[in-house]
């Protein structure tokens, strides 16, 4: 399929741009095959660069022969183009429509996109799994990577290579992936070098309402333990959902059948009720006119918090159960792409020093995220505005960063990256230039070929020039756990990203580069004393010996 | 000291607010005259001030002992087992006596003595100098004037003894609208705004009830109008709600009628008064008091708390009265009922919005005592009352000690680069507006941020102070060094003749980099954090069952290895 296709208008004079916060702009709209952009044509800047495929929704209207194009974007912002001609108007917005919702992944844009930066690294190569093993190999040799799924055969949503008790051969991993919804069994997620207990992570038994069981299963759960040990497995569905998923042949561990393992059930949600929540969030937080008690009913109607809290207080558990219990962890709810990723991934930040890192926390979001196989074409595939009401999509992913943004907000020094790391990988998750998140799982991305033909995120960000821009000036590494406060008073809501187009950050952002100036400023001092004090140093052992010679 | 039965109680607990483990300290529990003191076996005191309590409580009997729950209006809430009934009862009533003395003279800060002589007490109070602070807004001038009309405390007994009036308002026509005002509290002028020349002038309700006049309040009201040489029509903002102004003018009182005043704009702006201000920080503090709060009970209850509400109106009318002097040029005379209460958080807020002096530690004070001590707060109800208490010569004033202590006030990253007149213009969007953590749980260790930027800058900024001192240190001996080694090798080449070979690069290889100022490790700290602490699960008593090895974090503060 041509693009020219789809584009009838590929360019209106005298459109207006309206954006909050700046003044309107009149200059040219360009439509291209991925891009929206509108230029003024003065100083050679483009006043709107706009990905197609970040465009939620939008919403035309007409007076008389001007027509309104209203555009939501993914990353929740909304800008509105006044465009002079009705069937100029319709032609763009129909064009807006096709493109930003194409059906097929290989005509999105990282097929497409030739990057200007030279690549120093190439992000494809920069996480591998068995570098990651090595890791764990100096502390630990009860464990191997297995091969068992090199051709996804075994689960599909898997990687080709995963970490799993050594005792177990991939005989019984094949058997146990029978008894695993979508041949999801327990893989580990991550190793505790401190007192060497893991948490491990995996689909729903699928034990049915007959009880069925898997001895490998079990077997392969129990070689986790040491002797006289026992283990928690942590369900992130309440008992109740957990008891009707047997109807569907899913289910949970029944104490019989694993008694050294103890089961604590987490409610946190999943699909339409996070979507759904979403939607209200940004709506309450899009509208400025609410009076004080309309905000707060509607922040707390949207229940955004309520799952932040969940979530975090379900990874925080996980954590201590590791770290203070000395008990080794089992994660999973349904399938183990959600909320099960959500835990694992979050007691990670709190237990791990290294995944407070720029580099560890890029290893996390491959590992626990693109590795694991959470879909993220599926849960990205619309934001806040959309109205289709799929059953697949889901901010699953945003809350995790939401999180991780509480946790840093309250250990602010024990992280390397800051606050724009993270709205960067949203904005990425959502809509991109890069491959990364492309697809819902490995198996996907082999076969779309992805390192081939786009280029991946990590390669643009782990240049220099960019890392800059990520990096938290108040950064001092720690290898501390650190639990966060999980009370409500202690969660806020995400400025960064909910309020990023409602407000102006001017003197929020005059106060941060005052902030980074004391910090830089202190830096040279230091650097300074330094010189002087060596100086000093030679000065007076010259001294001395032109002294006694 | 006649309320005091038990003195020392020990093997008391105290328990932590928002823990789920039932965690506690135990110590040993001292009542004296002014205060509550708890010493636990880590030495750590907690001094609580019995002028400070809002309530006690005892709670019913548990196996561990008699609970006692002790709530301060600084927001701090202490809840002690006591073992003993008997002495939980003691303490308990002595507490109730000692914190409700009806007696100025019994309050602590009569007794108080930090050690200042005579001669810096009196200097002490004399740190706030109005006249000096009228003289720094440009008054009296050519429209405003001093007047001794209230020297005697005759027209109004909470109004100061000097106020700065128009100076075309004669004392007749004062005290003639001194007469239509509640408690005689007539328009003076508040905050003078030099490069506006408008005013800010406060008042209390008139006694208008539904259609008396009165000429000389009339005349007041022009000549406040007419001081403003720029703009004729002036601002009256009534605080109130329109419901309970209307209300007040069955009891006589009520609000200006705008047919009998010439030139005034009248304006609501729907401040709630005291009564209903006291129930939501009660109810708000109900609400974040819960243990186990939901985020739903949180925010439902913050909704219906109204606090917020409170505080964005109080907001909205500071910039309104800031808008009107900053955009028209107008200026605005503000009362509510008595016109010490909504008046004074108004016309503060908005001086401090217009003047960045009053945004400066030294400006910040003396802008509380224009609004707050000499109309009105803080020890005595006016300055009349003050003067009957001898509180310069009893008591201390309070701001050479917040002065001298000013560093832990300084915010590292105020710039001095903000002109004088620069106007703050707060959004008042609603999702701006964001429950005070930091004042209401002050004293909750658990749910602020474990590492401060706050605290990290302002030290960073004291660092650099001290390095830039080590600096000019180092290059001064440095010079020296340098001036001593050229004569040192003059000479020498007097003697040798031939120059010695430098020696710099052997000693800068065993040169070994000097650790910093010590302040630098202490720089970054993680204040003890625990899973403990955060009510992660219902099932912590099981986990606590038995208590961990590894909780070295619990208390005090952990140093981040580097």
């Amino acid at each position: 399929m041509e693009f020219a296709e789809l584009i009838k208008t590929p360019r209106v004079d005298n459109v207006v741009l309206h954006r909050p916060f700046y003044p309107a702009v009149e200059g040219t709209l360009c439509l291209t095959g991925h891009h929206l952009i509108l230029s003024s044509r003065q100083d050679n800047t483009e006043e709107l660069w706009l990905l197609h495929s970040n465009i939620d929704a939008i919403d035309k209207r007409f007076v008389g022969s001007l027509g309104t194009i209203i555009i939501k974007c993914k990353d929740f912002r909304i800008i509105q183009l006044d465009i002079p001609g009705m069937e100029e108007c319709l032609n763009i917005a129909s064009s807006i429509e096709a493109l930003s919702t194409l059906d097929s992944i290989t005509l999105m844009y990282p097929f497409f996109y030739r990057p200007m930066f030279e690549v120093i690294e190439d992000g494809w190569h920069s996480f591998l799994p068995e570098q990651e093993f090595e890791l764990y190999s100096s502390a630990t040799s009860e464990w191997r990577l297995s091969y068992v799924n090199k051709e996804f055969a075994v689960c599909p949503s898997y990687p080709p290579i995963v970490i799993v008790p050594k005792s177990v051969d991939d005989e019984a991993l094949r058997k146990v992936a029978t008894f695993r919804h979508g041949g999801r069994f327990p893989v580990l997620s991550y190793y505790h070098k401190k007192n060497g207990m893991v948490i491990m992570r995996s689909g729903q038994p699928l034990t049915g309402t007959n009880g069925r069981r898997c001895k490998e299963d079990e077997k392969l759960i129990n070689a986790t333990l040491r002797a006289g040990k026992r283990g928690y497995i942590i369900d992130t569905r309440s008992l109740n959902v957990a008891q009707q998923a047997r109807a569907k042949g899913g289910g949970f561990e029944q104490e019989a059948h694993y008694p050294q393992w103890r089961r604590i059930h987490k409610s946190i949600e999943r699909y339409h009720i996070l979507q759904e929540s979403l939607i209200k969030f940004v709506e309450a937080c899009n509208e400025q006119t609410h009076n004080m008690d309309r905000w707060l009913s509607k922040l707390e109607a949207s229940n955004w918090l309520t799952h932040i809290k969940e979530i975090l207080t379900t990874a925080c558990l996980a954590a201590q159960c590791i770290d203070r219990e000395g008990a080794s962890v089992l994660i999973h709810g349904t399938e183990g792409i959600d909320s099960t990723l959500q835990v694992t991934s979050l007691a990670q930040i709190i237990l791990e020093p290294r995944s407070r890192t720029i580099r560890g926390f890029e290893a996390l979001t491959e590992r626990e995220w693109l590795q694991a196989g959470h879909p993220f074409q599926q849960r990205c595939a619309q934001s806040a505005y959309c109205n289709s009401k799929q059953k697949w999509e889901a901010p699953v992913f945003l809350l995790f960063l939401d999180c991780v943004w509480q946790i840093l907000r309250q250990f602010p020094c024990s992280f390397e990256f800051n606050e724009h790391f993270l709205i960067m990988l949203f904005e990425h998750a959502y809509a991109s230039q890069f491959g990364t998140f492309l697809g819902n799982n490995e198996s996907e991305r082999c076969k779309l070929k992805l390192q081939q033909k786009t280029m991946s995120l990590w390669s643009w960000v782990n240049r220099p020039n960019e890392l800059s821009k990520f990096t938290n000036p108040l950064f001092e590494a720690n290898n501390l756990v650190i639990w966060p406060s999980v009370a409500p008073q202690s969660l806020q809501l995400w400025e960064g990203i909910f309020l990023r187009w409602n407000r102006t950050s001017k003197y929020l952002d005059e106060a941060y580069e005052e902030m980074v100036n004391i910090i830089e400023y202190n830096k040279e001092l230091q650097a300074k004393v330094n010189i002087l004090r060596r100086q000093l140093a030679e000065l007076e052992t010259e001294d001395g010996m032109q002294e006694s010679p | 000291m006649e309320h005091i039965r038990t003195t020392k109680v020990e093997q008391v607990k105290l328990l932590d607010r928002f823990s789920t483990s039932n965690k506690s300290l135990t110590g040993t529990l001292y009542l004296t005259a002014t205060h509550l003191l708890f010493i636990d076996s880590h030495q750590k005191e907690t001094w609580i001030l019995h002028h400070h309590i809002a309530s006690v409580e005892k709670l019913a009997l548990t196996t561990s002992g008699c609970p006692l729950v002790i709530q301060c209006k600084n927001f701090r809430i202490v809840h002690f087992i006591v073992p003993r009934e008997r002495d939980c009862h003691d303490i308990y009533n002595s507490l109730l006596q000692l914190s409700k003395q009806a007696k100025y003279e019994d309050l602590y800060a009569f007794s108080y003595n930090p050690k200042q002589n005579d001669s810096e007490r009196l200097q002490g109070w004399q740190l706030i100098d109005l006249a000096e602070e009228y003289k720094r807004m440009g008054v009296p001038n050519s429209h405003w004037q001093l007047s001794d009309a209230n020297r005697e405390y005759k027209i109004c007994e909470t109004y100061p003894r000097e106020l700065y009036v128009p100076r075309i308002a004669s004392k007749p026509i004062i005290v003639g609208s001194s007469k239509f005002r509640s408690k005689g509290r007539f328009p003076v002028l508040s905050y003078y705004h030099q490069d506006k020349e408008a005013a800010i002038c406060r008042c209390s309700q008139p006694l208008s009830g539904f259609s008396a006049r009165c000429l000389e309040d009339e005349h007041l009201l022009q000549a406040v109008s007419k001081a403003n040489p720029v703009n004729r029509y002036m601002y009256v903002m009534d605080t109130r709600p329109k419901l309970n102004a209307m209300a007040n003018r069955a009891a006589g009182k009520g609000y200006e009628n705008e047919d009998n005043y010439s030139n005034i704009r009248f304006q609501f702006v729907g401040i709630e008064n005291i009564h209903v201000m006291r129930s939501s920080l009660q109810k708000l503090l109900e609400v974040s008091g819960t243990k186990g709060l939901s985020v739903n009970d949180f925010y439902s209850g913050l909704e219906s708390s109204g606090w917020l509400r409170h505080i964005k109106a109080v907001m909205d009318a500071a910039i309104f009265l800031a808008k009107a002097i900053m955009v028209e040029n107008a200026s605005v005379l503000v009362h509510c009922s008595d016109g010490w209460d909504r008046t004074s958080q108004v016309c503060s807020l908005g001086s401090l919005l217009l003047d960045s002096y009053y945004r400066t530690i030294k400006g910040f004070m003396i802008h509380e005592h224009i609004h707050s001590c000499q109309f009105g707060n803080f020890l005595g109800n006016c300055q009349k009352e003050r003067e009957e208490l001898k509180l310069k010569e009893k008591t201390y004033s309070l701001w050479p000690f917040l002065l001298e202590d000013q560093k832990k006030y300084l915010n590292p990253l105020y710039s001095f680069k903000s002109q004088r007149f620069t106007v703050l213009e707060p959004n008042t969007v609603s999702f701006n507006f964001k429950f005070w953590r930091n004042m209401y749980h002050q004293f909750d260790r658990t749910l602020h941020p474990r590492q401060s930027v706050f605290n990290i800058i302002m030290n960073m900024n004291e660092q650099n102070k001290q390095l830039q001192k080590d600096i000019q240190d180092l290059e001064s001996k440095i010079k020296r060094h340098k001036n001593k080694q050229t004569d040192g090798i003059l000479t020498k080449e007097l003697v040798h003749s031939v120059c010695p070979e430098s020696p710099t690069l052997k000693t800068s290889l065993c040169f070994k980099e000097q650790t910093l100022l010590p302040v630098n490790d202490a720089l970054r700290t993680i204040e003890g954090s625990s899973p403990a602490d955060n009510r992660y699960s219902e099932y912590a008593e099981e986990f606590s069952k038995s208590e961990p090895a590894v909780v070295s974090l619990e208390y005090g503060v952990a140093r981040m290895t580097c």
